[in-house]
């Protein structure tokens, strides 16, 4: 999400899903959309039915690829030197959307003359400290040539912030940066405080494009060497292929033509990850394809509501709405610090105090005052990386007594899950909430490679949750589209909702530290945590709920969006709800949960998320509701040309009329709707009056998108080819720097990692996802229909390989990597093939991560061999890649357990109450 | 004397005569005959429809076996599988193509089930699809061998005869079938049969436009010499490759040869008989 972020502004998808039939050309990499995403898939087929091409670039020969047009198998993990190949296809060829890139991309800004390209330091760029393994871009020259921040570090020759504030020097890498990140906008490097565009006496500016400090030349210099036959050389693949993706993307862009990349956890799941993508957000924006009809970036998430866990966060460094988690030592001391740190002059950012004063009253109410900086020193501050990586490992080392699970099953989906199990058996007591007794819940007794059960000493207390249908709540999609669902019937049994658990958790630690004048325990007790029904719930057939304790969560969606706290709303009495977040206030008369979802809850009774009504509007507003403002796709400022006018008939979606005087076109515009587009801010300009009219990236301090990103990425302003943590080849571009040199390594005698190609592990292996199942099965594996349509655990591998190693197909394999060795059922198949890497023949393998050892089929962990190292963003594992050896046969030792009873009593046969016959079992098998 | 009319009518219902034919054969061209069109150039393998089937029609699951046949461990259609994907693995060095298409009974406009059904408990109903009616089956599994497509099966917990109603259940109620619904790019499509025709016609003739040639129908308008389908395919490859049969039999035809040979071999014993004992009777004193 950051490599979004460092691109555009924000770290989600730019357009919708059903976008996607407006393309003309789709290229899926990183992504097995047909099989991760079967619903969505349908508008990309609806794309091809009108003649768009499809191209998928995969490791395997997929689902997805059955449906493409272009199928280019390459090697995992040389996704960077694919799309490098492409960029420098579009540069040498001239290819460029010129007007679109000089208009609304930094192409033209010029870059510190300290700059240096990895190209002229070997796979490096500037300011790397080899010793703490990161980059220090103030020393490096990563700034623009100009800007205020490089100004003043000049003269005060420290990293200065514009604010005064020092910069820590070190230690940058060690805390994750989520926030930063995904919004792309506060970054603790020197980089642009000014709007670039127009500013006299702003940054420096080449229009003609060939100062050779340039972003653009930069950038040309940066991919000269990704020819087609290099990048053919590290991919596998042929230079054919590499000319024939480019030649189709470079057809279907310009202005009457747009296409789309879509991306998922194939591209995440690495140690360059955040690179990958931003490679993708590098070649859009050379293409024109950003904020139009059908061109964008999708980023396909992987696991339901997974973007409504980053905009509310469960992550430890982030705030609701992409605010960093303060910290112990980044000048966080006070709410004022924090906010000349964290916030931007120029762009939206310069709103930043409005959105913390306003989530502080949202949280303390009137505990928060102007006086006591709204209590902005209850809250906890981070002093290291607390991600789930060095978390389980410090839990493996006896450092955790006690952890909550809710909906997550690290002893199967983990990376490395041996070393995850052994981190649960070192707690004193483990709380699992979940539908069944998953992998996570039963590791004490049914883990193969654990003590017997007496030797294990954790406490596991389980809770049955309550299924989707059984609570009501809202689900925030790829999309950034929140939407509501309702309850349906009461949960049975003792089985509750993840809000009843944690409502009334909360109510009895406020119990019982009532009373209490310690300074540390003042944040719960004053924290705002009342969300009783007014009135008691009722099911939608009239009969009352059976549920007691349950809050309602529309309150917390209220409490989300937001309300005032001087006016009243005149029907019903209450404080008046926010329309959106241009009321948010910095003087405490304002309370809101999460300023970007601000809007979905404007009036009592008028929850938008809600919504299902279907218009002749292509972009469906009235169905739930999308964040910011219901934008649909953003930064559509881009569909129309500088002077405001759409680029084509046929891709226009927002454009300036002047008569209204406003921004108008079926979509919201994701910029001010009353800027005319030949507005030019003045030189003193602040917040969003800094941003010109045609500046279409309102959360860039300089409104453009980035080609070269001066932060806040902390591997590099440009994507570079690494090789993975593990690879059985070297770096033909950079010999001397295999792997990205700011990857993070936890070794240790559970995680060990083959850091140079070794005949030892020849093999390389890839993790995938099966349609059939869901992440590591504790949904989709106690289910006898799902189970029944893949029932063992396999691993794919191609028949030259399966050849050598003497394995049959449907016979069994042993897979041994650095980590740990699994069994599995081998699947031989030519969708599967040997590639020729820098004259070496590499064989690839697919392994499914979706068994483990609970639930009714039961399968080897493929985390079990998967290794722990993050990456620099946002401590993301690399999953998706490591090398291994493949051999014919079986592990030694007790296999797992083999259930013989199914777990859910299916068929049911009884009949539903008050249910019309057609919905009734038919029940004719008895 | 009867009229020669009255005769001619007596002459085309005999086929119908045995077994019983407790309802009318639709017209397959009417109105209201309703069927599927299944894409196979849509189909992602997903097998939802699959799911849909079993959950709808509270099917159980038929067993945890990895069958190694690509991604199919349904292996075919039967008494508790209504829908099944089929997957088929054409890999070359440089083109791919992975092959899905979800099964289904076909009900045909003129099913051998139906017509080999002793009992009369396969009818057409009011959508024109063939129906099974398990109270009255007795399971004889006539129908069974008389499918040449291989759908129709007998239950080894009930022994009556299932397969797919078409969701008959979810018609009445105006709903469409379960698999329809969840099949989330339309590969699947249920609606008036007439109508599917004319969609389905109009899609081959665009995907040949694209340049997909092969594209074609199954099933359509009749297969060799076998009549329509209510559930027909689009295929991009030859029927085999789907387990489809290039060349359906019709056992019905058989049944006059048949009758022919059977009647003719009683009037040939008959005629030995009367010889025999002719000759024995005058040969009696």
């Amino acid at each position: 999400m950051p490599g979004l972020g460092a691109s555009f502004g924000r770290g989600a998808a730019t357009n919708y899903q059903q976008d996607l039939a407006n393309s003309d050309c789709v290229l899926f990499m990183g992504s097995n959309m047909a099989e991760a995403h079967p619903v969505g898939f349908r508008w990309p087929l609806k794309a091809q039915a009108r003649g768009a091409k499809l191209i998928h670039v995969d490791p395997r020969f997929t689902r997805t690829s059955a449906m493409c047009d272009v199928f280019v198998p390459i090697r995992v993990g040389s996704d960077i030197a694919f799309l490098g190949g492409l960029i420098n296809y579009v540069l040498t060829h001239e290819r460029h959307f010129a007007e679109f890139v000089l208009a609304y991309t930094n192409a033209a800004t010029i870059v510190e003359d300290e700059f240096r390209d990895t190209e002229d330091l070997g796979g490096v760029f500037s300011g790397y400290d080899p010793k703490g393994r990161e980059y220090e871009p103030a020393k490096g020259g990563w700034g623009y040539q100009g800007s205020e921040a490089e100004g003043k570090a000049r003269k005060g020759g420290t990293t200065a912030h514009p604010t005064g504030y020092r910069q820590r020097k070190a230690g940058g890498g060690s805390h994750g940066m989520h926030g930063y990140g995904l919004m792309g906008g506060a970054s603790s490097h020197g980089q642009p405080r000014k709007n670039a565009t127009d500013v006299p006496g702003g940054c420096h500016r080449d229009e003609t494009l060939q100062h050779p400090k340039c972003a653009f030349q930069l950038l040309k210099k940066h991919y000269a060497r990704y020819t087609p036959e290099a990048v053919a050389e590290v991919c596998g693949c042929a230079p054919e292929q590499v000319v024939r993706v480019a030649e189709l993307l470079c057809q279907n862009s310009g202005r009457d033509r747009t296409g789309m990349i879509v991306y998922a956890v194939g591209w995440t799941q690495h140690t360059t990850g955040v690179q990958i993508i931003r490679a993708a957000g590098i070649l859009q924006l050379l293409l024109g394809n950003v904020g139009r009809p059908g061109g964008g970036v999708m980023a396909m998430r992987g696991h339901a509501s997974i973007q409504g866990s980053t905009d509310i966060p469960t992550l430890y460094d982030l705030l609701p709405g992409y605010l960093p988690q303060p910290a112990a030592d980044k000048g966080h001391e006070n709410l004022d610090e924090y906010v000349g740190h964290e916030g931007l002059p120029t762009g939206y950012w310069a709103n930043t105090k409005k959105f913390v004063v306003s989530l502080m009253k949202a949280w303390y109410g009137e505990a928060a005052t102007a006086r006591n900086h709204y209590r902005w020193k209850w809250l906890p501050r981070i002093d290291r990386d607390y991600s789930q990586l060095p978390f389980f490992r410090d839990m493996a080392q006896g450092k955790v007594k006690g952890y909550f699970l809710l909906g997550q099953n690290p002893a199967g989906g983990g990376p490395n899950a041996g070393l995850h199990r052994e981190g649960l058996r070192n707690l004193d007591w483990l709380v699992v909430m979940d539908w069944f007794l998953t992998d996570s819940a039963n590791f004490w007794k049914d883990a193969p490679d654990g003590p017997p059960p007496q030797g294990v000493k954790t406490e596991v207390f389980f809770f049955p949750a309550a299924a989707a249908p059984e609570k009501e709540g809202s689900f925030t999609n790829t999309q950034r589209l929140l939407q509501w669902h309702d309850k349906a019937l009461d949960p049975p049994g003792d089985c509750r909702s993840d809000a009843w658990l944690v409502y009334n958790l909360g109510k009895k630690l406020k119990a019982l530290y009532r009373g209490s004048r310690k300074a540390k325990d003042q944040s719960l007790l004053h924290l705002t945590w009342d969300y009783e029904f007014d009135e008691p719930p009722h099911l939608p057939d009239g009969t009352p709920s059976l549920i007691a304790g349950e809050p309602d969560v529309s309150k917390v969606l209220q409490e989300i969006n937001g309300h005032s706290l001087t006016e009243t709303d005149p029907s019903t009495g209450k404080p008046k709800l926010l329309s959106g977040f241009a009321e948010l206030k910095d003087d405490g008369t304002t309370a809101c949960g999460c300023w970007i979802y601000s809007g979905v809850f404007p009036a009592y009774g008028r929850n938008r998320a809600r919504d299902r009504e279907r218009t002749d509007n292509p972009v469906e507003p009235d169905w739930g509701w999308a964040w910011p403002h219901n934008r649909r796709v953003m930064y559509n400022r881009c569909s129309a040309d500088p002077d405001g006018k759409p680029w084509s008939e046929r891709k226009k979606l927002l454009w300036w009329d002047e008569q209204q005087h406003k921004w108008v076109g079926p979509d919201q515009p994701d910029f001010p709707p009353d800027t005319p587009p030949h507005y030019r801010p003045p030189p003193d300009a602040t917040g969003m009056d800094a941003i010109g009219g045609a500046a279409p990236f309102i959360m860039k301090p300089d409104g453009l998108g980035w080609l070269f990103a001066p932060g806040p990425a902390k591997d590099g302003p440009f994507p570079t080819h690494y090789e993975p943590v593990e690879s059985p080849v070297g770096n033909l571009f950079y010999p001397r720097q295999p792997d990205s040199p700011t990857t993070r390594y936890f070794e240790g005698p559970l995680n060990r990692i083959a850091h140079r190609p070794t005949p030892e592990y020849p093999v390389v292996a890839c993790t995938f996802r099966l349609t059939e199942h869901y992440l590591s099965g504790p949904m989709s594996r106690f289910n006898s229909w799902l189970n029944e349509l893949q029932p063992e655990m396999f691993v794919e591998l191609s028949p030259e390989l399966a050849a050598d190693r003497g394995i049959e197909h449907g016979g069994w394999l042993v897979v041994r990597s650095p980590r740990g060795a699994i069994e599995a059922r081998a699947m031989v198949t030519r969708r599967l093939r040997p590639l020729r890497v820098q004259g070496q023949t590499v064989h690839q393998i697919g392994i499914p991560f979706h068994w483990g050892y609970a639930g009714e089929t039961v399968g080897a962990v493929a985390n079990d061999l998967t290794s722990l190292v993050a990456d620099p963003n946002v401590s993301m594992h690399e999953g998706k890649v490591f090398v291994c050896q493949v051999t014919a046969g079986r592990l030694d030792g007790p296999a797992p357990r083999r259930p013989t009873e199914p777990f859910a009593p299916w068929p049911t046969r009884a009949a539903v109450p008050d249910t019309p016959r057609a919905a009734q079992p038919e029940g004719h098998l008895t | 004397m009867i009229p020669l009319a009255v005769l001619t009518d007596i002459a085309a219902e005999l086929p119908n005569a045995f077994p019983p034919r407790r309802t009318p054969v639709p017209d397959a061209d009417a109105d209201e005959v309703m069927g599927f069109f299944t894409d196979a150039t849509l189909c992602i393998g997903c097998k939802a429809c699959e799911v849909a089937c079993k959950q709808w029609n509270q099917l159980p699951a038929d067993g945890l076996e990895f069958t190694g046949y690509s991604y199919d461990n349904t292996k075919h259609l039967g008494a508790t599988t209504w829908r099944h994907v089929a997957f088929k693995e054409k890999i070359t060095p440089d083109f791919g193509k992975w092959l899905m298409v979800s099964d289904v009974c076909k009900h045909c406009a003129a099913a051998p089930c139906q017509q080999s059904c002793p009992t009369g408990s396969i009818v057409y109903n009011e959508f024109g699809s063939v129906y099974v009616q398990p109270d009255i089956c007795n399971g004889c599994g006539y129908c069974v061998v008389a499918c040449p497509f291989g759908v129709i099966d007998r239950s080894m917990i009930d022994g009556h005869a299932h397969k797919c109603t078409l969701c008959f259940d979810r018609q009445t109620e105006g709903m469409e079938p379960a698999c329809a619904k969840s099949c989330p790019t339309d590969s699947i499509q249920f609606g008036p049969i007439k109508q599917l025709r004319e969609r389905a016609r109009e899609r081959v003739e665009r995907l040949h436009e694209q340049g997909r040639a092969d594209a074609y129908l199954y099933g359509a308008d009749s297969v060799g010499d076998y009549g329509p389908l209510h559930s027909f395919f689009l295929l991009e490859d030859h029927p085999h490759e789907y387990n489809l049969p290039v060349a359906p039999p019709q056992p019905l035809r058989n049944q006059a040869p048949r009758y022919a040979a059977g009647l003719a071999v009683g009037a040939a014993l008959a005629a030995v008989a009367a010889f025999v004992f002719g000759r024995a009777a005058r040969a009696a004193p």
